[in-house]
């Protein structure tokens, strides 16, 4: 579904992301881990299409399509649905119209007609209760004064919303309490199928308690250095990254 | 000399030898009041002439594109014509449910030509007819509160005006039926005219007015109107003001507010396109308690330019007032915002609060902004902002990842930045509608139609980002 292929990235000159590789296919989670600043987030902000970032060379491929010719809105109407470490707050757009505006384009783009209005609002309605989400927060500007856990229930409730085919979640369980955490795997498992995939990035194995990955990938210096299963989530919250580093080391 | 400035001049001129004439053969109908007063202006217009960027209040706002075209002074006295008449009343069934009055080319239409008396007493008609009807009314207001008296244009209008609106209510009446006063052109003449407007709201009554100058084709024109309020104590006046001119119109809109003890104005400008437009507003508060809100939203694009100067002066103590302007100027366009609140010394406890921002869509628009505190009270809350910025770039790509496209994006942006004004118009018919209108002007699809307020064509259906969670 998704083919990553020696992908080098920088932004104002500095590179972030120096040859990465990543093949993700349908039916499978991934988890990908890494001390800060090793470029979790770019490398989701680049397949997203955030034009911050250079893509000096390397390729990414989804569904057969080259990623990096589509716009931004087009990566999303193919689906791709990025669940954002910092979720953006924006005053005076309301949840249901944003909702709205990007169903309707969606369901265009596929050639699927519109949904009336009655449809949409039940639709959402269901969503809603999937991922707990309080009914008040759908008049509210999106994001603005929500809490921390509030704003990452509301990308998973997007996520439900847009049903994804691959989606990338940057740390979608930081700063959740153990119910917030626990709604938020059930919505991902509930989304799951063996048609769509999921990249969760975190620094908590005891996310992987609730989403079980297939792979569990370290990102270390902008590069995936190490790929193992859910045993290595587990390692790597007992020993830290140190021993990651030394093996580096010790390959050079 | 060149031909532009040349006619300019002769515009003066011309404009002179015509106020002399009329003055004469008026003097019987009008009364010596009025005749007195036109003499004055006359003399003041001809001596300040036409303003100039020379002058400090008119410093950003050039007036010479403008002036030195062709214009025709005596059309705006043309009556209709039977096939003119008859497209204006396809118009008569409007939406936003208001009791309309329209004046076409200067020309009231039908069902507005007379006096419109209701049951409660309160009155609408013509100024030409006001002046002779009601005297006594007209001389206790008229140029008591338009008396900024070195303004050229204000001087000009008070010598020359001839049409306009009148409005009166009563005391204590509470006016259920909100007045919608349209000045419409649309008309090859070149028209050049200067519209005299006077509303007075009594003691502890209420009216809603909805003022639109509207031009339908791109013609020249040039309409300078000044609309003088009076509003007694305990009175309150919703004034909305939306307009809607083509790129080859002037207009310049001049309000002057005088409010009693707690009274209450609140004037929303609405401008959503425009060659020229300058609305001056000026406010006394000259009673303890009177509220003032004079907020407003320009949308220019093109080579357009918008000057927004609002006046507020506390005369005296415990008056509260607020401004606020949001523009989104784009491509060549420019605006000015002015915005001056005066505290006079004895206005004590006075709350007075001033902003205007803006967005810059492009570098190559240009935005002067000018919130400015005169305070000589020392007991008072006062603050002032300004802003200009762009669209919020981490916003865009969060919504585009949504897979909404990059003008959508911006759309949701723009009609949130606009919404905070919006959202303060009372009448949901007219906020909903100008929440459509403003939306279609933000995706370039103001049609002809729509150009004009009185907009006769069946309302669109809903713009896709507007459900109303509340009627669901
Ligand atoms: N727009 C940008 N401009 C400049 N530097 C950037 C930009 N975006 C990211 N960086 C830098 O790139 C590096 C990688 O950042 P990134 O956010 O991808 O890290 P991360 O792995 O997600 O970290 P964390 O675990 O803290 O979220 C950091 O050094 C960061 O400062
Ligand atoms: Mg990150």
């Amino acid at each position: 579904m998704l083919e990553i292929k020696n992908l080098h990235v920088s932004v104002e000159g500095k590179e972030i992301l120096s040859g990465l590789d990543l093949t993700v296919n349908a039916g499978e989670v991934h988890a990908i881990m890494g001390p800060n600043g090793t470029g979790k987030s770019t490398l989701a902000s680049v397949i997203a299409g955030n034009d911050a970032y250079e893509v000096t060379s390397g390729e990414i491929i989804y569904q057969g399509k080259n990623l990096l010719d589509l716009s931004i809105e087009d990566r999303a109407r193919e689906g791709f649905f990025l669940g954002f470490q910092y979720p953006v707050e924006i005053p005076g757009v309301s949840m249901t119209n944003f909702m709205r505006t990007a169903i309707d384009e969606i369901r265009e783009y596929r050639g699927q007609k519109p949904l009336t209005a009655g449809e949409f609002l039940k639709y959402m309605k269901e969503k809603k209760e999937l991922v707990e989400m309080h009914a008040k927060l759908n008049n509210r500007s999106v994001n603005q004064g929500f809490s921390g856990g509030e704003k990452k229930k509301n990308e998973i409730f997007q996520m439900a919303m847009l049903e994804p085919t691959l989606s990338f979640l940057d740390e979608t369980d930081s700063g959740l309490d153990i119910d917030a955490l626990r709604i938020v795997a059930k919505g991902v498992t509930a989304l799951k199928s063996d048609k769509n995939a999921t990249v969760v990035i975190t620094h908590y194995q005891r996310l992987l308690d609730y989403i079980v990955p297939d792979f569990v990938h370290v990102m270390y210096d902008g590069k995936i250095v190490k790929t193992g299963d859910r045993a290595l989530a587990l390692e790597l919250e007992e020993k830290g990254y140190d021993w990651i580093k030394e093996e580096l080391e010790a390959k050079k | 000399m060149s031909k532009a400035n040349e006619i300019a001049i002769n515009l003066k001129q011309n404009l002179l030898s015509k106020i002399e004439t009329r003055i004469k053969v008026n003097a019987d109908n009008e009364g010596a009041y009025l005749s007195k007063m036109r003499k004055k202006a006359m003399e003041e217009f001809d001596k300040l002439g036409f303003p100039t960027i020379k002058l400090e209040s008119w410093r950003k706002t050039n007036l010479k594109t403008f002036l030195e075209r062709d214009y025709n002074i005596e059309a705006i006295n043309k009556p209709l014509n039977s096939k003119e008449a008859d497209t204006t009343l396809m118009c008569e069934s409007n939406k936003y449910d208001t009791d309309l009055y329209t004046q076409f080319n200067g020309q009231w239409m039908k069902g507005a030509e007379g006096v419109t008396t209701y049951e409660n007493g309160t009155i609408v008609c013509p100024m030409s007819i006001a002046i002779i009807a009601f005297p006594d009314l007209i001389e206790a207001h008229l140029g008591k509160y338009a008396t900024d008296s070195n303004n050229a244009l204000t001087a000009l209008n008070t010598a020359d005006f001839s049409e306009g609106y009148f409005v009166y209510v009563p005391d204590n009446i509470e006016h259920n039926r909100s007045l919608q006063m349209v000045n419409l052109i649309d008309s090859k003449d070149g028209i050049f005219a200067n519209m005299r407007n006077l509303v007075i709201v009594g003691k502890n009554s209420k009216l809603r007015m909805l003022h639109c100058d509207d031009s339908v084709s791109n013609n020249t024109s040039f309409i300078n109107n000044i609309t003088e309020i009076s509003i007694a104590d305990g009175a309150k006046l919703d004034f909305y003001k939306l307009q809607n001119k083509d790129n080859e119109s002037a207009v310049i809109s001049s309000t002057f507010v005088k409010q009693g003890a707690d009274s209450n104005f609140a004037s929303n400008t609405i401008i959503l396109n425009g060659g020229l437009v300058k609305n001056d507003t000026k406010v006394i508060l000259n009673g303890r308690g009177a509220n003032t809100d004079v907020i407003g939203l320009y949308l220019m694009d093109g080579h357009q330019f918008v000057d927004n100067h609002v006046h507020i002066t506390h005369a005296v103590s415990n008056c509260t007032s607020k401004q606020l302007f949001k523009g989104i100027v784009d491509e060549f366009a420019r605006s000015v915002f002015n915005g001056h609140t005066l505290v006079a010394k004895d206005a004590q406890q006075t709350i007075a609060y001033q902003n205007n921002n803006n967005i810059q869509l492009t570098k190559t628009s240009k935005i002067d902004t000018n919130p400015f505190l005169e305070i000589y009270a020392d007991d008072v809350k006062c603050s002032h902002g300004a802003t200009v910025g762009q669209l919020d770039t981490a916003a865009l790509f969060y919504i585009k990842q949504r897979g909404i496209c990059e003008r959508n994006a911006k759309m949701l942006l723009m009609l949130a930045f606009v919404g905070e004004v919006i959202d303060k118009i009372e009448l949901p018919n007219l906020r909903a509608s100008m929440a459509e209108l403003v939306g279609k002007r933000l995706k370039g699809e103001l049609s002809s139609c729509d150009q004009c307020s009185i907009t006769c064509a069946e309302p669109d259906k809903p713009i896709q980002f507007e459900i109303d969670m509340s009627k669901v």
